[in-house]
């Protein structure tokens, strides 16, 4: 059954270059040492605090994302294509943002309908004609990425706003290096630990002009009921950064500061994890008591950066991301070397009459949704959801796009009988400030069930350790 | 005409808190037909931020105040020197494209009463240029609400300001506002003075009206509450979309426990 997707490890010939050097260590492996090795990394996992909370009835607010000890493996060379298409497309999405908050350029030339951008919930009317330092709007940017074969690969979605999830690539490594270190003396995996000192230069360098020192950055939490808690005080500790909470900052005249027992030091650069809506009571949801009241004025006067900036939400929403690779080659002139999945906006009667007539064999999901909620797998699904999804978009199907179901390249996975393929998918974290950097990897999520084409981690999706072979 | 403001909020808190925030836009817009002659924002006690310009061309600052108190007072005053530009606003300097104000608010959110009147107005009319449909809406908006202090509230929307068949100017341009977006036309809420008497003689003067956007004429103001264009008895602060967006004082009392508001806005035609 799985012969009609690409598999990562195998494929006419035998085993792919890449997974060479773990053909002996898998397949020596005795079962009782597996779940012996199985229980070490939950135990590993559990010690450094990593937990992901699931939302909805009956969620655990402690619940481990499953952790699949089996690596992904990229060879040298698909890493290189890959790191120059992500790249690329970083770039063009952060031109993209600058230009539809100034003169809007990509819109006079009719390249994207002004509509699409002007009256999108995400463009904040109150950062228009603002171009933050180096104009940069997101300074981390999640890609997500699937395979369909060697040489195919497709983005999925862009994240422009606050990708989660690079805790996970971090600590899969290092679980994986405690747990079988030879596999790291036998294969020469490129090392990931430069990403938090490459992230806290990337905050640096978009300080403001008014910081005339080593700049101050903070990570900016909701707090520990958020689900991704734990990445925020990860990050802080690795970067030697503080940890706030709205609470912790204030503004006053044209700076935000932040109490500390040595009394208030002004602080220069916040990577923030709360979304716009929140920052900042004054300017935003008067109800919010997550952000820190008049900080949208600070920012806008040049006082302080926010990563990423206010407004670049526009970039990464559903609707607008057909038009990427018109981008890549509207502001940098290069043909794009990663391809969007063929998308029908269900905002246009004739691709939504497309959409309605194929339900079955297409996935349709929200707009603005994210973590997989909401969404239909036609092909996964019986008649009666298909149906009761149908009524659902004939409501506001404006509130929708579908995509072909992708055939999902597989990745050998523990299960119980031994391995066996499961799909998967990447996202890799770009960092944008001075430089445009990625580190040599990203996180890879892995669909569990047999068959099953939905990585989330909120839908039963684990994580693998994703390795780039080291060039000789 | 020269046109002299003096504007007074205090606000006073039973038990002392731990102080405020406010963002203010307080300060008169630079365009034509509207010159600043003085102009001062006073808070005592507090620290202002720097004067800085929004995307929009409002002048902003921040106000802030961390010490215990009971009051709190912000304190305009200024003269500005003001031109009949037939609502037009020209000269603004302003970043926001215009399609942006294209999208509602929960304030401004039409409800069936307000598609009928934008429908039963615009019926009629035809071919009608922008410019007729939104000088038609803005007397439709004047006759469904009649002018009538204390019927709604502060946070009324426009579908429920249509519901009451009441309103002040802010009910008036909310519901104004929705009108616009029906008939395709970007507008957006504007807050400001306004000098209402003949004589020149002082009065309560703050004021709310619509900007609509009119191809080839750029922001028109249209003041539904009174059925005109502001004119030279009109000083523009800032817009928004909607009234909270736009409001000339947005803040927040720290530690706060109730307050008490007393505003008084007194404006006067000088003598020339």
């Amino acid at each position: 059954m799985s012969e009609a997707y690409f598999n990562e490890m195998y494929d006419g010939n035998g085993l792919r270059p890449p997974y060479r050097g773990l053909e002996g260590w898998y397949q020596d492996m005795p079962t009782e040492f597996r779940a012996f090795k199985q229980a070490e990394a939950e135990d590993l996992f559990r010690r450094f605090g990593i937990t992901f909370a699931v939302y909805g009835d009956g969620g655990d607010p402690d619940r481990l994302i499953p952790f699949d000890m089996f690596p992904r493996v990229f060879a040298a060379d698909e890493w290189r294509r890959l790191e120059r298409g992500i790249k690329q497309r970083a770039r063009a999405l952060n031109a993209f943002l600058s230009d539809v908050y100034d003169r809007g350029e990509i819109i006079r030339a009719g390249r994207i309908p002004a509509d699409l951008v002007y009256r999108n919930e995400a463009y904040e009317i109150a950062v228009a004609g603002f171009r933050p330092p180096l104009g940069i709007f997101s300074h981390i940017v999640g890609i997500d990425l699937v395979r369909t074969g060697v040489d195919q690969f497709y983005v999925l979605e862009d994240n422009c706003r606050t990708p989660s999830g690079v805790s996970y690539m971090l600590e899969n490594r290092e679980v994986m290096m405690r747990m079988f270190p030879h596999l790291f003396q036998e294969n020469r995996v490129a090392p990931l630990d430069n990403y938090a000192r490459l992230l806290k230069r990337t905050l640096a360098s978009v300080a403001p002009a008014k910081c005339d020192r080593e700049p101050n950055i903070v990570i900016l939490t909701p707090g520990h009921y958020n689900s991704a808690y734990y990445e925020h005080s990860f990050l802080a500790d690795l970067m030697g950064v503080e940890l706030v909470e709205g609470q912790d900052l204030f503004v006053e005249g044209d700076f935000c500061w932040m109490r500390t027992t040595q009394g208030p030091r002004k602080v220069d650069v916040i990577y923030r994890r709360i979304d716009d809506a929140f920052l900042d009571p004054l300017c935003f949801r008067p109800d919010s008591t997550l952000g820190v009241p008049g900080l949208m004025n600070v920012y806008r006067s040049g006082g302080v950066t926010i990563c990423s900036a206010p407004g670049a939400g526009v970039a990464d929403d559903k609707a607008i991301y057909t038009f990427v690779p018109e981008m890549v080659r509207f502001y940098l002139g290069e043909a794009p070397i990663l391809e969007n999945v063929p998308t029908w906006q269900c905002a246009k009667p004739d691709e939504y009459k497309y959409v309605q007539e194929h339900l079955a064999e297409l996935v349709v999901k929200e707009v603005h949704g994210s973590g997989g909620y909401g969404m239909l797998v036609g092909p996964k699904a019986d008649k009666a959801t298909i149906e009761t999804f149908a009524a659902k978009l004939a409501e506001n199907p404006g509130n929708y796009i579908a995509q072909p179901t992708l055939a999902l390249s597989t990745c050998p996975t523990f299960v119980e009988e031994g391995i066996a393929p499961r799909h998967v998918d990447l996202r890799p974290y770009c960092l944008v400030g001075r430089d445009v950097d990625l580190v040599p990897g990203g996180l890879t999520r892995v669909a569990l069930t047999e068959g099953s084409l939905v990585v989330n981690s909120s839908q039963g999706g684990g994580v693998k350790d994703t390795w780039v072979i080291a060039e000789e | 005409m020269i046109l002299t403001v003096v504007h007074k909020t205090r606000y006073e808190f039973a038990t002392p808190v731990g102080g405020i925030i406010q963002s203010l836009r307080l300060t008169p817009a630079r365009c034509e037909g509207q010159k600043i002659v003085n102009w001062s924002v006073d808070v005592p006690g507090a620290v202002i931020g720097g004067l800085f310009s929004d995307g929009a061309g409002d002048h902003i600052q921040t106000v802030s105040l961390r010490n215990l108190t009971s009051t709190v007072e912000v304190n305009v005053s200024g003269k500005v020197e003001t031109q009949d530009m037939a609502g037009v606003l020209r000269g603004h300097r302003e970043r926001v494209p215009p399609r942006a104000y294209m999208r509602n608010t929960p304030r401004t959110e039409p409800n069936r009463a307000i598609r009928e009147l934008v429908e039963d107005t615009l019926a009629v009319m035809g071919t009608a240029s922008a410019l007729d449909r939104a000088h038609a809406l803005a007397s439709a908006v004047h006759k469904a609400l009649p002018y009538t202090p204390g019927a709604t509230h502060a946070h009324t929307t426009a579908a429920e300001a249509m519901n009451e068949g009441l309103g002040v100017c802010q009910d008036h341009t909310h519901v104004m506002i929705a009108c616009a977006h029906l008939a395709g036309l970007p507008a957006r809420y504007v807050s400001g003075y306004l000098n209402a008497t003949e004589d020149g003689s002082p009065h309560e003067a703050s004021h709310a009206w619509a900007e609509i956007y009119i191809d080839g004429l750029g922001w028109v103001g249209f003041d539904a509450s009174n059925e005109s264009c502001p004119n030279d008895h009109y000083i523009r602060l800032g817009s928004g979309l909607d009234a909270q967006d736009a409001a000339p004082i947005r803040g927040l009392v720290l530690g706060g426990a109730e307050e008490s508001l007393d505003v008084t806005v007194v404006i006067e035609a000088q003598q020339q």
